[in-house]
């Protein structure tokens, strides 16, 4: 029974994933309708889940996913089109095939609920009930197919071999007649036509010049190469083209298909294996594409279209080589030897390295601490191993961060239909890695603040044009690394952020008294509180003031971060910045009043030690001068210790972190050093501590705290504008 | 001297002698251009071509193509063995327009 019941787990979790890709190839058919590789991919979800359904005896997804199977058949037969109409019943079929498994995985024995039932007939009549409107439409495939065949001049089954001999041939010694001749022994020269069409008149002639050009139909089963070998000797002083017949093309395509996709190899490569071309075709098309490299920069002309450009192959051949390519390569890298790990045992790993980590460092204090010289050379190497270890461990978990993204192609498509409107969503940098667990977690606040781009952000198609802005709305997801962390940007091109509105809610709601000394930016954010929505009418999808607030909460939960930046009539930019992991990470360990906090490693910019002629500290206007450069500060001891006086005698250093653009200075009294820090949450008790973010044990066993630069950055640039007042008030 | 030519009512008739190769190219090419300036109708006979390669091809090509432009009646007879040979290779008997007459056991030589 467990057995069956991992096979379930399997199934499930390959059907997801099936239906995710079915999804996708779903939204790219929308922009490519004839694009054969995505259709398949199409049918084969449907069919694959189909076949395992069978095996497990889920009777009602067999039969609804059968329709599918057999109209995306038809499809890819080219015998029924495939529309926008029919792509929208897919979605549909994809989604309620989801609900269907559901439906199974729970209840595997029960019949199929009426609702379940209704929603399956209706997309099987759709299915089914639009296919002799489409007929029509098969005929102009066909035709495309014959076209297809063009590129090289010849319909027949002959090779067309172009033979311009250069100037000097004659005086090289060269006959061009005997190439002809010996052409002749290896197949029959079908039709030759001799022209010469640089012939001089007059005097110009000069008889010992070669002004002959031959075009050759040539009837052979030889291959290119061995034509080719025809013209060796002729090869300096004659331009020679040699295209493979029509039959050939056939030939080549099917040999470009059975090559192995084990590997990716190159276009060039491919073609010279297959026969389509020889070594010298590619020869001269690198040469003549590196030349052109030389002579303009900017376009450098593909190698594929060269060699057509070259006449030394036809233009379906290089499609099928490239189109091979790109298929090898994406199947290598989905078949990169993948094995299924559950997270559990990966999270058990992590936290594992994490112990790890945590007594290499006691080891390290203990090998200081006893003097073990000849042991510190081992402690070394074996802390050099730790490091590597914890990154491999964390790199485990590690995901591209472009799955998550394009799945709100489908958010965006549904959404905007729903509203009339007309979005485009670009997404970029879908590459960034960062750790699951938080790629899990940023998905539900990443489709609320998309789902709120949509609805207030982008408005509708008359109001665009009526701002003079194109009727099309675009949205933009990005993402991109910068200094340990990733950032994920939301861009829309909509009416932007109305500051006035936000304010006077804002007001209306107590949330703040007087927007007089706030900056743009802050009025903005005031959008993440509680209780604030500017949208008058709140709607299915957003603007009951609930959302922003959790939006923000969730971020903040993952140590993470959330700008909001607005241009009235432009569009709006959210800002997410995000650690890449929760576990593991470099920090830099500081001192002060006998505490020891930790910065994490990626945000410190420089370190100074206590010297007046570097940096100086103006307690008046609460601003620390380094170099030149005026930034808020904060000392670690005022602000967690409390301390009132400072002993001006005592050592103190000055630790620069930045965050994104702001940058701050920390007081500290003793910098520690680099610290491998892992990452121990703090308990709910302390959640509402301001300042710090997690702790870590060291190597001692004490808690160094973890300090939360962002927030402290905050208070520090607080500081720098309260000051006055508080001077004002104590004198 | 290659080239034997002879006049008769208004005709100029050459008659190449030996080979028509590289090496006599020039000499054979120069020798018609003094034709081929002064006179209008000219007859070829080249039934003592013994061997013909690219270069007397092309010499042949240039005096079609240098009549052809200065309206001279141009016609090759007596083709030899060796001038057929090629010009049946090369497709270019329709290309000169002459009547070519073929024995019957050429190709077996």
């Amino acid at each position: 029974m467990s057995e069956l019941d991992a096979a379930l787990e399997t199934f499930a979790q390959e059907a997801q994933e099936l239906l995710t890709e079915m999804e996708d190839s779903l939204l790219i058919l929308e922009d490519t309708p004839d694009d054969s590789e995505t259709i398949n991919s199409v049918f084969r979800a449907m069919h694959t889940i189909k076949g395992s359904s069978g095996l497990f005896g889920f009777n009602i997804i067999v039969a609804f996913t059968h329709e599918a199977e057999t109209i995306l058949d038809q499809v890819r037969n080219g015998e029924r089109s495939i529309d926008a109409a029919l792509i929208s019943t897919l979605l549909d079929c994809k989604d309620h095939t989801i609900n269907l498994l559901e439906f199974c995985f729970e209840t595997p024995e029960a019949d199929l609920s009426d609702e379940l039932k209704q929603v399956s007939d209706k997309l099987i009549e759709q299915l089914t009930g639009k296919a002799p409107q489409d007929q029509s439409l098969t005929t102009t495939e066909e035709n495309t197919a014959e076209v297809e065949t063009e590129g090289g001049n010849i319909s027949s089954d002959n090779w067309l071999i172009s033979l311009d001999f250069q100037q000097d041939a004659l005086r090289n010694g060269m006959d061009p007649l005997s190439f002809i001749r010996y052409l002749k022994t290896i197949g029959s020269i079908e039709q030759i036509l001799t022209h010469t069409p640089e012939l001089p008149s007059g005097n110009d002639m000069d008889p010992e010049s070669c002004y002959l050009q031959f075009r050759i139909l040539f009837k052979s089963d030889a291959d290119k190469q061995t034509i080719e070998e025809v013209f060796e000797f002729a090869s300096d002083d004659c331009d020679i083209k040699i295209l493979p017949p029509d039959s050939k093309i056939e030939h080549y395509l099917n040999l470009l298909d059975s090559q192995p996709e084990e590997q990716v190899s190159l276009l060039g490569d491919m073609l010279v294996k297959t026969g389509a071309i020889t070594e010298n075709d590619i020869k001269k098309a690198l040469t003549a594409q590196s030349n052109s490299s030389q002579d303009e920069a900017e376009t450098i002309k593909p190698l594929g279209e060269i060699l057509v450009e070259q006449q030394a192959i036809q233009q379906p051949v290089v499609e099928e080589a490239l189109k091979k390519q790109e298929q090898t390569r994406k199947k290598v890298a989905t078949d990169a030897s993948y094995i299924r790990v559950d997270s559990n045992k990966l999270g058990q790993l992590i936290n594992l390295v994490g112990e790890l980590v945590i007594s290499g460092a006691a080891m390290n204090l203990m090998v200081e601490r006893h003097g073990l010289a000849d042991v510190e050379e081992i402690a070394t190497s074996m802390n050099t191993l730790v490091s590597d270890i914890r990154d491999t461990a964390l790199e485990l978990r590690m995901v591209q961060i472009g799955e998550t993204f394009s799945r709100f192609r489908r958010v965006v498509r549904d959404v905007s239909k729903e509203l009339n409107k007309d979005i485009e969503l670009t997404i970029s940098g879908g590459e960034s890695e960062l750790d699951k667990t938080v790629v899990e977690k940023i998905n539900d606040p990443l489709t609320h603040l998309i789902r709120n781009s949509l609805d207030h952000g982008i408005e509708l198609p008359e109001q665009r044009l009526q701002a003079g802005k194109p009727a099309q709305g675009h949205i933009s997801l990005n993402a991109f690394h910068e200094s340990g962390h990733i950032v994920i940007q939301i861009i829309d091109d909509g009416a932007g952020l109305d500051s006035e509105k936000i304010v006077a809610k804002a007001i209306s709601n107590g949330l703040i008294t007087s927007a007089d000394d706030m900056s743009q930016q802050e009025i903005f954010n005031l959008i993440f509180e509680a209780g604030l929505s500017t949208k008058k009418q709140a709607s299915s999808l957003s603007g009951r003031g609930v959302g922003m607030d959790v939006v923000k909460r969730n971020i903040e939960a993952l140590r993470g971060s959330v700008d909001i930046n607005s241009i009235d009539g432009k569009g709006t930019t959210i800002t997410i910045h995000l650690p890449l992991t929760l576990a593991i990470i470099d920090g830099f360990m500081v001192e002060t009043e006998q505490e020891r906090y930790i910065i994490p490693l990626s945000m410190v910019e420089e370190c100074v030690e206590m010297d007046e002629k570097e940096w100086e500290i103006d307690d008046i206007q609460h601003y620390v001068n380094l170099r030149g450069e005026v930034m808020p500060y904060l000392h670690l001891g005022d602000y967690f210790h409390n301390r009132t006086h400072h002993n001006k005698t005592s050592r103190e250093s000055l630790v620069v972190v930045r965050f994104g653009q702001t940058k701050a200075g920390f007081v500290v009294d003793e910098l520690l050093g680099e610290h491998q820090t892992v990452i121990k949450p703090l308990g709910k008790v302390f959640q509402s501590l301001k300042g710090v973010t997690g702790a870590t044990v060291l190597g001692d066993g004490n808690v160094a705290l973890i300090l939360d630069v962002q927030g402290l950055i905050h208070q520090a640039t607080k500081n720098k504008q309260r000051m006055p007042s508080r001077l004002t008030s104590a004198a | 001297m290659s080239i034997q030519a002879k006049q008769n009512n208004g005709i100029t008739h050459l008659t190449f002698k030996d080979e028509m190769t590289i090496y006599t190219a020039l000499e054979q090419k120069n020798a018609l251009s003094q034709h081929l300036n002064a006179d209008h109708e000219i007859q070829v006979d080249l039934s003592e071509v013994s061997e013909i390669d690219s270069a007397g091809l092309q010499v042949l090509l240039f005096l079609k193509q240098e009549a052809s432009s200065k309206n001279i009646i141009l016609s090759l007879t007596h083709h030899s063995q060796a001038v057929v040979e090629v010009l049946e290779l090369l497709n270019l008997t329709a290309h000169f327009g002459d009547p070519v007459i073929i024995s019957a056991d050429w190709k077996t030589s």
